[in-house]
């Protein structure tokens, strides 16, 4: 276990040295957060009747989503990895006593967390300081804050062992970037980073709700929002657990298989 | 103990002639064409030899490392590296060899030289004690002191591999697997390599394998030459028996002599 903290710590400690690359990211964000608010307001202002969620919880919504956005963002990709696949120098990797999936695993997860420490609080400050109606309200009940950061980490791991897949599929593929852009872009529409789930029709919202992809964003968000308690919280927490524990599942066998028949690229 | 008995290993190699309508006849019918990397490799080799293993590119040489490194699994045959198949218990067998690719780096690029040496010694759960030994014994051998807070990325190539030197013997490992160690490297750098490979042979015993196409390498370090050419070993004794039998002389121009009349080049 050890071994693997030594690459997350490595890994976080390297990733918060990016402070111009937070600065601007951050920007962007704000932008991008303002923007979608106003969007929504139009939507909300023409037929409230229509809307699916307060429009309080839709704010929480788009405000923590910018907050934090490298948690959920599938393109927070290691493009390292995908090269040491491309160019071969996975040899060294291999010559490691540690499992490679483990190791990439801890790096993928230190890599986001040092993203988003770097951008998470000062939007939520900024969202907390605007005028209604776009403020952010905290929530106020511990238990609300209690599933949300226990559904966040969770949809964290989720999202992690999803890219996962990417990069060991790379291994059979060598170029990653066809199965990337598809992968990326699936999970983007399928998640609600694009537009929230409960804004889908009704049986697309229901087959969305048991996919893995629901667990990664939209269940901590609404869950914070208040939009989503009691039983069906619940169940969305459990599968989480399900898909979480399908996907990893599925990326380890999939790393044994191509460890087996690995061909180191160049030489 | 590394024996090597009829390894098999080959590579399929995707084919096509240049143009674009090559290219699109590609694109429904790809051709591609089994490369036999090696065949029947069989050696020996006992704990504490120095072993060049050389012939001209594409014979099988880093194929064979990367398997005896557990990195590659072989079609058929059987190894064992003290009594481990380095495959099948890859992590195990990790532990107890080092590795060298000349031609990559394991160093962490943005990061000073020291934070990937932690990171190893995490990685390979060696002890502080061992660790500050290991590291006092390796700075001062291989004349790192300045470069341990440096960035790996703004090391010239011959500091760069010193450190990575440095990187692959932090854990004191029985086996030592160099694949090109002194490739890019200025005369004093190539000398202060030989040097130390040396000096770790005949301290710490251990067991060398390095394939090189600088034969003052093969010179300057191994007692032992295995010879492969076309995924075949063709030759395996040692220098004095490579002159006896092939005339005194300049080592390049015999190995080159040996290359064409084995027609392996």
């Amino acid at each position: 276990m050890k071994k693997y903290f030594a690459f997350f710590k490595l890994r976080f400690n390297m990733g918060l040295q990016y402070r111009a690359a937070a600065a601007a990211g951050l920007t962007t964000q704000f932008v991008w957060g303002f923007m979608e608010c106003f969007v929504y307001r139009a939507f909300y202002e023409s037929d409230p009747g229509s809307f699916p969620m307060t429009f309080s919880a839709m704010a929480a919504y788009i405000w923590l989503q910018q907050a934090f956005l490298m948690f959920f963002s599938a393109w927070t990709l290691e493009n390292e990895l995908f090269d040491s696949i491309r160019e071969g120098s996975i040899a060294y990797e291999l010559c490691r006593p540690i499992s490679v999936y483990d190791m990439w695993f801890a790096r993928s997860v230190a890599l986001r967390l040092s993203r988003a420490a770097l951008r998470c609080f000062p939007i939520l400050l900024l969202a907390i300081l605007l005028p209604e109606p776009f403020r952010l309200h905290l929530a106020a009940s511990p238990s609300i804050w209690f599933w949300f950061l226990v559904t966040l980490i969770m949809g964290l791991l989720m999202m992690v062992a999803y890219c996962m897949l990417m990069y060991v599929l790379a291994f059979f593929t060598i170029s990653g970037d066809g199965l990337r852009t598809v992968m990326v872009f699936g999970v983007d529409f399928l998640a609600g980073a694009i537009i929230p789930l409960p804004f889908m029709p009704e049986t697309v919202q229901r087959v969305l709700e048991l996919l893995p992809f629901a667990g990664m964003q939209n269940v901590p968000l609404r869950i914070f929002s208040g939009d989503l308690t009691g039983a069906p919280m619940l169940r969305a927490v459990l599968l989480q657990v399900f898909w979480l524990a399908v996907l990893i599942v599925l990326g380890k066998c999939l790393c044994k298989i191509a460890e087996r028949r690995i061909v180191v690229q160049g030489g | 103990m590394i024996t090597m008995e009829h390894v098999n290993k080959s590579y399929r190699v995707a084919k096509r002639s240049a143009g674009m309508k090559e290219a699109c006849k590609a694109f429904f019918r790809r051709e591609s064409q089994r490369i036999e990397a090696l065949k029947d490799v069989s050696f020996s080799i006992e704990d504490g030899e120095m072993v060049g293993y050389i012939g001209p590119n594409g014979a099988g040489k880093s194929s064979t490392i990367k398997i005896l490194s557990g990195i590659l699994t072989p079609e058929s045959g059987s190894c064992l590296v003290d009594g481990r198949i380095p495959w099948k218990d890859r992590i195990q067998h990790v532990k107890h060899i080092g590795v060298v690719f000349g031609q990559r780096s394991q160093l962490w690029w943005d990061v000073p030289i020291l934070d990937s040496f932690r990171l190893l010694q995490d990685i390979y759960s060696i002890s502080n004690s061992m660790y500050q030994n290991n590291l006092e014994e390796l700075t001062e051998l291989l004349d790192l002191k300045e470069l341990l807070r440096t960035p790996a990325r703004q090391l010239s190539l011959g500091q760069r591999m010193r450190c990575e030197l440095a990187a692959s013997l932090l854990h004191s490992p029985d086996i030592l697997f160099l694949d090109e160690p002194t490739i890019g490297l200025d005369a004093v750098s190539k000398l202060a390599v030989r040097e130390f490979i040396r000096r770790l042979n005949r301290e710490h015993h251990t067991t060398v394998i390095l394939t090189t196409h600088d034969m003052q390498d093969i010179e300057a370090i191994t007692d032992r030459i295995i010879l492969i050419g076309k995924g075949r070993v063709l030759m395996d004794g040692t220098l004095d028996q490579l002159h006896a039998q092939e005339g005194e002389g300049d080592l390049d121009q015999i190995i080159a002599g040996l290359y064409r009349r084995l027609d392996i080049v």
